[in-house]
């Protein structure tokens, strides 16, 4: 480790940081070098005997093979990364150019989606009708990964409460001790999230609930949602969130949502995937309430993504919800 | 809007090689913040909203904030403080 930082203090991008601080004046630069007092590396006693073959073995300027395992490793390195680098570039030269009529993705598909997207579905924004109504099986999915993403790092980070092993004791006083500090005296963030919260959660409503008829929807709102809730986290700290957002909720929100979207979509996943009317009526295109079932499958989809936003930052946090 | 295409692409590019090479982690989440926000950016003028306001949110929001509690829980931070 002393070697590296010995070595590191040597190169040209150490005295540059040095300049760059305002620590060193480049044109003494050697003079300074050596005043720096070198911290003495712990002495280890070996037989010199001991020592001299350790030094055949470890140390490069005696080893050859290894000095030329080290450069043999470096230099195929940088080839293959060399050879990377071509063969992707390669590749992209081959793609059909950007708007390009002729390439392939422009098929029967895109024209279908284009042609009758409004009148079955009852969106205005393609995308959304897409991704809720033709494609509904994937978002399932999707929101099933995040759920089960938001699982594994609860089982990964989570903290015994009854745990008695001193490891754990030990990372639950220290998190303790941190979080007594929380929230922070930090008078800026306090003031600016209570402009900027409430406008955050606002926004992250009107992307979900316009899910069908201006860009965004469930999972760009969700995040939005999301990033709102830590920012009033991090500004008024654990106790004030958990009034209105706990553990309980959590559970409660992404189960309800999941099987609401499972229970709404089933019945097409299980007749393979083909469109049944779902009774709701389309409406209007253009107005709130329409396009029949994508309004609450976008309201289940964001709230799903919000949860696993807000739940990944306090497991990271604390350990706990 | 030609120029100032090709200016958040070679913005991008510039980037991504700094994160790789810049030695303090603090600062390489910085800069893979403004990665995010560019490519934001770039999605804007390529009429993909959808996708703009969500690489905003993600990219830029949240999974840096990980990344930032990430450094804490292994005292990246806190250590940097002491050496300055």
């Amino acid at each position: 480790m002393s070697k590296i930082r010995k070595n590191y203090e040597k190169s040209f991008a150490y005295r540059l940081k040095q300049w760059v601080n305002g620590d060193l004046d480049i044109a003494d630069a050697k003079q300074l070098e050596v005043q720096i007092p070198e911290k003495k590396e712990p002495e280890v006693f070996l037989n010199s005997m001991e020592q001299e073959t350790l030094d055949d073995i470890y140390d490069e300027r005696r080893n050859k093979l290894l000095r030329r395992m080290d450069l043999l490793s470096k230099a195929a390195s940088v080839v293959l990364c060399v050879v990377l680098i071509a063969f992707l570039l390669v590749m992209v030269a081959d793609m059909p150019g950007f708007g390009d009529a002729a390439s392939p993705v422009n098929n029967e598909v895109a024209a279908r989606y284009i042609e009758s997207g409004i009148p079955e579905t009852g969106a205005v924004n393609f995308v959304t009708g897409m991704i809720l109504d033709y494609r509904a099986f994937d978002t399932f999915g999707e929101s099933n990964v995040l759920f089960i993403a938001c699982i594994c790092v609860q089982i990964l980070l989570r903290l015994d409460k009854k745990s008695k092993r001193k490891e754990v004791q030990d990372i639950k006083k220290s998190a303790a001790k941190e979080l007594k500090k929380e929230p922070g005296e930090d008078l800026i963030l306090q003031k600016v999230s209570m402009v900027l919260v409430p406008l955050l959660f606002v926004f992250g409503i009107y992307i979900i609930l316009n899910g069908h008829l201006s860009p965004g929807g469930g999972f760009s709102g969700g995040s939005v949602l999301g990033a709102a809730l830590i920012l009033y986290l991090s500004a008024f700290g654990y106790e004030k969130t958990e009034k209105f957002f706990s553990q309980k909720t959590f559970k409660a929100i992404t189960l309800s949502a999941l099987s609401f979207y499972c229970l709404a979509k089933s019945y097409s996943f299980f007749t393979g995937a083909n469109h049944l009317e779902s009774g709701i009526p389309l409406g209007t295109p253009g107005n709130i309430l329409s396009s029949g079932l994508i309004l609450p499958l976008n309201i289940c989809v964001g709230l799903v993504v919000a949860c696993t936003m807000y739940g990944f930052y306090t497991l990271f946090r604390k350990g706990d919800f | 809007m030609r120029t100032f295409e090709i200016a958040l692409l070679i913005g991008l590019i510039l980037c991504a090689i700094a994160t790789a090479l810049v030695k303090n982690l603090l600062t390489t989440i910085v800069i893979y913040m403004s990665y995010s926000l560019m490519m934001s950016v770039i999605w804007m003028i390529l009429q993909s909203p959808d996708l703009a306001i969500t690489e905003a949110a993600v990219g830029a929001g949240v999974t840096s904030l990980l990344f930032f509690i990430t450094l804490k829980k292994i005292d990246q931070i806190s250590e940097d403080k002491k050496d300055e």
